[in-house]
């Protein structure tokens, strides 16, 4: 098969991939997006561009994630269907692969009460699993979802979420299943700070013999401080931060805390590094990109 | 049931206001059930605007009448001679209510008093909760009898979101995760196999998405 994308090939080869992530701004400011690819460029093979995360209006990710293909660094772009139907998503994908975008996530979304427009109204006119088919069916048969044949049809690398801390657990390793079934390629979990949760998980979908079939790039995200660690067990869908982490947090000096962070970023890559049927690492450093340079490095990720 | 609940009396006030004869109009079934538009509420409603304007300095009569059904023409009728007596008739129906009286009655005023919710059941008292939206395609069968489509706030066919804790959805604490309860009722009644089958993209062409509905039954039409 030939890769469609840099961290396809990167995955192909059976190496260990490194992505990042790029929040764009709320506003229609560039260099705000050129500043994250200077921090990022060069440390990751891959960079997620967000689509109105946590549901607030921001510049939209098909553009942040051209601005990325023009500065030579590969964009991952999010789509959530959120907020477009079934024809505003083929055809958004059909003009970011024209754009020269090659990886796609699929996403539900998060609500849009979480955001700063909770008036709005949503669309989900088709659902996470449905979008990951869309794209597939697109890629490999080259129709749109009429069945119309696409004189060029998107060749995407198509990418989707899991979280394995969120709840029926039982459920979630069936759900990847699905995901696996519908057409995903690659797999980026939620932040991994229940390592023991997140290790039964892994367990499980290599029993059942998942992790064959698609590559899982595990999420990390540093924690600047103890109250950020506290306020994302508390406050962010779907996050587990256990509280033995909290705690080791909140020992270190205030203004060691960062580091401490950091500290625990790279011992999860070290365990992930090692793990049977994870392919990757996802690094989220929300807000604070200028660190990944620096985690990429001490944890022997470097290209 | 269609659920609703009466608008709050400030807002009814200024729809009444320019009026002053007024055909507080109850229906007896659904809004009934759910305390926002029977017999009951429509003699509370009638105090609370006699009090309201009086306070004002204002005038205002009100005449008060409960029918069956304000959706059915044969209990329409009924209300025939009030509505002639007044100036306006504030029904305290749901929208298919006030709908059914502005088409029966073509020349008179019609208000909504009361907010029209949603399909519902009671499930303790008090407490009313959305359970169907009318999609007109019933996937009951599939989600072992939840529906994925009203409850779950994604609208998601194919299985959770990551934001399931604890059976409780993303969206608020008082929210319960629809796909928690499926799968709960899905092992009870040991069909957890259908969640491995792909639903693919609904059509929606049958839901309210697809126009204005009209169900037409050729064995009833004269």
């Amino acid at each position: 098969m030939k890769p469609i994308s840099k961290l396809h090939e990167t995955l192909l080869n059976g190496d260990f991939a490194v992505t990042g992530e790029c929040g764009p701004p709320r506003g229609a400011n560039k260099e705000v997006i050129d500043e994250k690819v200077k921090l990022l460029n060069g440390h990751v093979t891959a960079v997620n561009v967000t689509d109105n995360q946590t549901a607030i209006v921001r510049m939209s990710s098909i553009a942040a994630s051209t601005h990325l293909v023009a500065a030579g660094l590969e964009p991952v772009m999010q789509m959530v269907v959120r907020d477009r139907n079934r024809i505003a998503i083929q055809s958004d994908i059909m003009g970011a692969y024209s754009l020269g975008i090659r990886n796609i996530l699929c996403l539900s979304g998060d609500h849009q009460c979480f955001g700063s427009q909770p008036d709005a109204r949503n669309v989900f006119d088709i659902d996470s699993v449905n979008l990951i088919r869309t794209v597939r069916d697109m890629r490999d048969t080259g129709k749109d979802m009429s069945g119309f044949d696409l004189d060029v049809a998107p060749q995407m690398f198509i990418g989707a979420a899991a979280n394995p801390f969120a709840d029926p657990f039982e459920y979630r390793v069936l759900r990847l299943g699905k995901k696996i079934d519908a057409g995903v390629d690659f797999i980026q979990t939620q932040c991994i700070y229940n390592m023991a949760r997140f290790k039964e998980w892994i367990r499980r979908a290599n029993e059942e013999g998942l992790t064959e079939k698609v590559y899982i790039l595990g999420g990390v995200t540093p924690m600047k401080t103890a109250g950020m660690a506290r306020y994302m067990n508390n406050k962010v869908a779907g996050m587990d931060v256990p509280e033995a982490l909290i705690k080791r947090m909140d020992g270190v000096d205030k203004k060691d805390q960062a580091k401490e962070g950091i500290k625990i970023c790279l011992e999860t890559i070290e365990e992930l590094k090692e793990m049977k049927g994870v392919h990757g690492v996802h690094i989220m450093a929300i807000e604070w990109e200028e660190v990944v340079g620096q985690i990429v490095e001490q944890a022997g990720l470097n290209k | 049931m269609i659920t609703g609940e009466q608008k709050p009396i400030n807002e009814i006030i200024e729809l009444v206001k320019p009026f002053e004869k007024v055909l507080i109009l109850g229906c007896g079934t659904c809004v009934k059930t759910c305390f926002a538009g029977g017999e009951d509420e429509v003699a509370v409603l009638a105090s609370a605007l006699k009090l309201s304007f009086k306070k004002m300095g204002e005038t205002i009569e009100i005449e008060e009448q409960t029918i069956e059904r304000q959706c059915e023409n044969e209990f329409i009728q009924e209300a025939a001679a009030a509505i002639g007596r007044n100036e306006v008739i504030l029904s305290l129906a749901c929208g298919a209510g006030v709908q059914a009286m502005a088409k029966r009655f073509k020349n008179e005023v019609v208000l909504p008093g009361v907010n029209t919710t949603f399909i519902g059941i009671q499930e303790s008292p008090g407490v009313f909760t959305e359970e169907c939206s009318g999609c007109g395609n019933c996937g009951l069968a599939i989600f072992g009898g939840v529906c994925a489509v009203t409850r779950c706030s994604k609208k998601l066919l194919n299985g959770p979101c990551g934001g399931s804790q604890n059976g409780i959805c993303e969206i608020s604490p008082d929210t319960e995760c629809a796909w928690h309860l499926i799968i709960e009722r899905l092992t009870a009644i040991g069909q957890m196999d259908n969640l491995k089958t792909y639903i693919p993209p609904k059509n929606w062409d049958t839901s309210l998405s697809g126009g204005p509905r009209k169900l037409i039954r050729e064995d009833h039409k004269i």
